[in-house]
């Protein structure tokens, strides 16, 4: 593959503000500009264009992993960050940088006019490079997609588990949806740091949440409460529906003498007549 | 503490410390005839097999002994590690504090 002419580079250089205004008019005949404020875009097409012909200058060849392209490639992932930010796709980021082709492309032909297998390979190297900055974008958003789902991840959570205080030395847990070993590992940390913090003796479970018991989900909860009573406090399990009861016996759960109740009520209950609370109605 | 015997865990246990401090309980048990035993174990933060079936020991111990015996003061971190290494410590009365601990144990005491 041969190089860059530096009869190219001279071209791009010489016909920057041109290459500039056409790359514009392109990319809002296409409709691509419509978010986009008139300075953000002024802004970004020439920095752009700037930092490609400083890379060339360089002579730093089609590969965009050479160090001589650092600041362009941190130019990309600004813009695609920002874009992401904007609510644009992959799709039209990309689409930004290869809308600059179109421009460079006619200037590449009115230049080499005369030799047309120069021309071919100009336009060969120009688009590889044009190519790989579009990828580069495109890369950088999905990393920066996976980013936010993760962060959003951990923080459901963090939401899905948290710990109620119903009385005093009375806590809560409600349990929504499957618990699987890492939910477990979460809620086993933050119930027993509650614990420990509000020195409360009674630790309610309520499964209502919970769609179906296993013996892998059964297996989690009884590590939990298992934790819990080597910690000096006890725990009721509360919410046990119907099928769950019934799934339960069949497959010959042991739970190990964990009291169970149909609902919270009653486990608040039994929880304070434990505690020596009775409670009264006003006459 | 009258019939009461208090044991501390503060330090790192490596082995001939544990095994030291088994060797001085049982001795202080028979020469005291306590009735109970409270091992306080909230300075430690974290725990590995050893320290837990050194934990598990001591508690069988002075059961043997004919003292009741109550652990307290459990962390969290202590706790989960425990179950993860599925020593779970049958037959081992645990409290969450020493003042708690203390009233269970005289309650237990008195009955006998």
């Amino acid at each position: 593959m041969a190089a860059l002419q530096n009869s190219t580079f001279d071209a791009m250089k010489n016909k920057q503000s041109q290459l500039l205004s056409e790359w514009i008019n392109g990319l809002e005949a296409s409709g691509a500009t419509r978010n986009l404020k008139d300075h953000d875009l002024q802004q970004q097409t020439s920095e752009f264009l700037q930092l490609v012909i400083n890379g060339l200058q360089d002579d730093n060849g089609t590969h965009i992993n050479a160090p001589g392209w650092e600041a362009t490639r941190q130019f990309l992932e600004k813009l695609s960050h920002s874009r992401a930010l904007l609510g644009q796709d992959s799709q039209q980021t990309a689409s930004f940088i290869f809308a600059l082709k179109g421009p460079l492309f006619a200037l590449l032909q009115s230049h080499y006019r005369e030799q047309p297998a120069l021309l071919a390979e100009q336009l060969w190297e120009i688009s590889e490079l044009f190519d790989a900055f579009g990828m580069h974008t495109i890369r950088t958003f999905q990393k920066s997609r996976e980013a936010v789902i993760k962060r959003q991840q951990e923080e459901l959570l963090e939401l899905s588990t948290p710990v109620v205080k119903l009385w005093d030395g009375v806590l809560a847990l409600p349990m929504i949806g499957t618990l699987d070993s890492q939910r477990t590992q979460v809620v086993m940390e933050s119930l027993l740091q509650r614990i420990v913090d509000t020195g409360s003796e009674i630790a309610i479970i309520d499964i209502t949440g919970v769609p179906t018991v296993d013996t892998l989900v059964a297996q989690h909860l009884l590590k939990t409460v298992t934790a819990i009573r080597l910690m000096g406090a006890d725990c009721i399990i509360s919410g046990v529906r119907p099928q769950i009861a019934q799934t339960i016996v069949h497959l010959g759960l042991d739970l190990q003498g964990v009291v169970t109740k149909a609902n919270l009520a009653d486990a608040l209950k039994l929880a304070l007549t434990r505690l020596g609370i009775s409670l009264g109605k006003a006459v | 503490m009258g019939d009461f015997l208090l044991v501390t865990i503060q330090v790192d246990m490596h082995d001939q410390l544990a095994l030291t401090l088994q060797d001085d309980l049982s001795e202080r048990i028979s020469r005291t005839s306590a009735r109970g035993v409270l091992i306080d174990i909230s300075a430690l933060d974290m725990v590995d097999s050893f320290i837990g079936r050194m934990i598990g020991t001591i508690s069988g111990l002075s059961k043997i002994m004919d003292a009741e015996t109550m652990l307290v003061g459990m962390q969290p971190a202590v706790a989960i590690t425990l179950v993860e290494l599925g020593l779970t410590l049958p037959g081992v009365s645990t409290a969450l504090n020493v003042e708690r601990g203390m009233k269970l144990l005289q309650e237990r005491v008195r009955q006998q």
